[in-house]
């Protein structure tokens, strides 16, 4: 379990040679041919994006690419659309991660404790996660939510609720159940890392001291499990940001574009519109706002695994 | 039960006090409690996936009830009908990605990762972020130059597309989980085997890759995971030669209140290969998401 990771240090004892030089680039040799790749596949696409957004370009008239400098940022920004579409995937990102975590903290507590079946439990509940995402949306829209046939509505029906069209009534919402239900094992299994991973004698020191389990939950175990919290909300609010395959399957958006989220938005600018440069456009302010999430995601993993060398 | 546990917990010279039997029962009734809810808890979350089988086995007509059939004879024709109309191809275009696109994968990444732990160089943490931020940026806004270029290369529709991307799209996970095993690797041994003055390459066959062999089949299965389930490429890459299983499944969202059984057999066979492989890699699967900072 505690893993014995060697520190980076162990390098640090390179005599010095004269042939370091040779030394050195036989060293790194091993790492370029998936840097080099990475790079390549990459990051080249997203210069040439930076580029197609200061063009005007439609895919459906060869010929008609020139140079228009900002003016369609200037588009975007003033695009209603580009407005709604960012507000959605806003509303469903942060709503997705929240309601996942805190479900999945509840289910984390119960599955640290023993009881029979343990195992086949904490089986059950990473299912969801591993459902391929275009299947479950399909599931979720088909079999579980539709109107009149959907079990979800069936079992709704002695209280009233009986042929509530979920998906043309409330879109983003229904994309967002699927979502919530996909993305809670993820939070579950992070918090249970964490918790299994606190050390047991503080713990039961505690609990000897006469401290209640509510007070050393809060005093001792949340503070201990912000790390893999702080981890999960951000890993998962980087993927949920760029949901495509639930809103595709499930309502393309609809209605109108009420569950349509950014990516979603991009997708049918390009590939129904044809219209490259307002997308790409889209497209940068897309990369703006994840890059800023994944700041905060990279300082955290950054922490993380530096805590586990130092653990070492 | 418990109270050999305790004793063989126990730790010499420091009298641990044997639980009274109060607080004993106690924790046994609060056991029970915890478990009868998590049990809820399971079979709730499970149950989409349960009521997706359950419906795969129905005909279409005992699917489309307003109280749904519990007790029914199952039938197998939904899947006759599913592997008769032309799934094969599909199949066969998401085995090839995802097994194809897993060994470059692990070709180009194990390397890597041993160049970035074992051996580590000048700049490994650069590095090392450099691949990690190449995930988190979205991939719509490279799509794109990646559609046109595949355009003007004549590559659109084409597997080998869909393979580049997939290896490119699991490399920095894998460098990360791999990475993360090589660092396990004790240290004497690699001096021992320094010591003894073995060329690399022997080092490396003999003392390294048995100890991260097991990481390197859970990198594997991770990898084959995403490529497996991977929709957004093959939507926009492919049409006809090169479609993927996801692709497939977009055929039955316009077949809306007609299929519900066949679309359920559908999902099954799409859905049943990852299940049982992350079943199987459950213990590695937190590794894989968290890139190997959470062990």
């Amino acid at each position: 379990m505690t893993a014995i990771a060697p520190p980076v240090a162990t390098a640090q004892p390179a005599r010095a040679r004269p042939d370091r030089r040779r030394a050195g680039w036989a060293r790194r040799a091993p790492l370029l041919p998936a840097l080099v790749f990475t790079i390549i596949i990459t990051q080249l696409p997203f210069l040439l994006t930076l580029w197609y957004s200061l063009e005007s370009w439609s895919l459906v008239r060869p010929g008609s690419q020139h140079f228009v400098g900002l003016a369609n940022y200037i588009d975007v920004f003033r695009d209603s659309e580009f407005w709604t579409t960012a507000l959605n995937t806003v509303v469903m990102t942060v709503g997705t991660v929240l309601i996942a975590m805190v479900i999945g903290v509840g289910l984390a507590l119960l599955l640290d404790r023993k009881f029979l079946g343990r195992g086949i439990v904490r089986t059950l509940l990473i299912t969801p996660f591993l459902v391929m995402p275009v299947a479950a949306a399909l599931v979720w829209k088909t079999v579980m939510l539709d109107a009149t046939f959907g079990i979800v509505n069936f079992l709704l029906r002695p209280f009233g609720i009986g042929h509530f069209d979920w998906l043309s009534k409330f879109p983003l919402g229904s994309v967002m159940i699927d979502l919530i239900w996909q993305w809670t094992p993820f939070m579950m299994l992070l918090v249970l890392a964490g918790l299994q991973s606190q050390p047991k004698d503080i713990l039961e020191a505690a609990s000897t001291d006469g401290a209640r389990p509510l007070a050393i939950f809060r005093e001792l175990t949340l503070p201990h499990l912000r790390r893999y919290i702080e981890l999960g909300v951000v890993l998962g609010a980087i993927y949920i940001v760029n949901e495509f395959d639930a809103i595709y399957m499930m309502t393309q958006g609809g209605p109108g574009i009420s569950s349509a989220n950014l990516p979603f938005h991009i997708y049918q600018r390009v590939f129904l519109g044809f219209q490259v440069g307002q997308a790409a456009a889209m497209g940068v302010v897309v990369v703006i706002m994840t890059i800023i999430i994944a700041t905060f995601a990279l300082r955290l993993i950054f922490k993380t695994f530096s805590g586990t060398e130092q653990a070492a | 039960m418990m109270a050999s546990a305790d004793i063989t917990t126990a730790e010499p010279g420091i009298p641990t006090a044997a639980p009274a039997p109060v607080v004993a029962r106690k924790k046994r009734g609060n056991h029970t409690i915890v478990g009868i809810v998590a049990w809820i808890a399971g079979i709730v979350f499970f149950f989409p996936v349960l009521w997706m089988v359950l419906t795969s086995f129905k005909t279409e007509a005992q699917a489309y009830t307003n109280t749904p059939h519990i007790v029914f004879s199952p039938t197998l024709s939904q899947y006759r009908t599913v592997f008769s109309s032309g799934i094969w191809p599909y199949l066969a275009n998401s085995a090839f990605a995802t097994l194809v696109s897993t060994i470059l994968v692990l070709l180009l990444a194990t390397p890597c990762a041993f160049a970035l732990s074992l051996r580590p160089v000048r700049k490994t943490q650069d590095v090392l972020f450099f691949f990690i931020s190449t995930k988190m940026l979205p991939i719509v806004a490279a799509i794109i130059p990646i559609y046109i270029a595949a355009r003007n290369l004549h590559m659109l529709d084409n597997i080998f597309t869909l393979v580049i991307l997939y290896t490119a799209m699991n490399l920095p996970i894998a460098v990360w989980m791999m990475r993360s095993f090589f660092l396990e690797v004790p240290g004497e041994l690699l001096e021992a085997a320094e010591m003894d003055g073995a060329p690399l390459r022997k080092t490396v066959i003999e003392v390294i890759l048995p100890v991260v062999a097991p990481g390197l089949a859970a990198t594997a299965l991770i990898c084959c995971i995403f490529a497996w389930n991977e929709f957004f490429f093959a939507v926009t890459l492919t049409a006809t030669q090169a479609a993927t299983v996801p692709v497939f499944l977009v055929g039955f969202i316009s077949s809306e209140g007609l299929y519900f059984a066949q679309l359920a057999a559908a999902a099954t066979v799409a859905t049943l290969p990852v299940i049982l492989a992350g079943w199987i890699a459950q213990r590695q699967l937190v590794r894989g998401l968290s890139f190997g900072a959470i062990k």
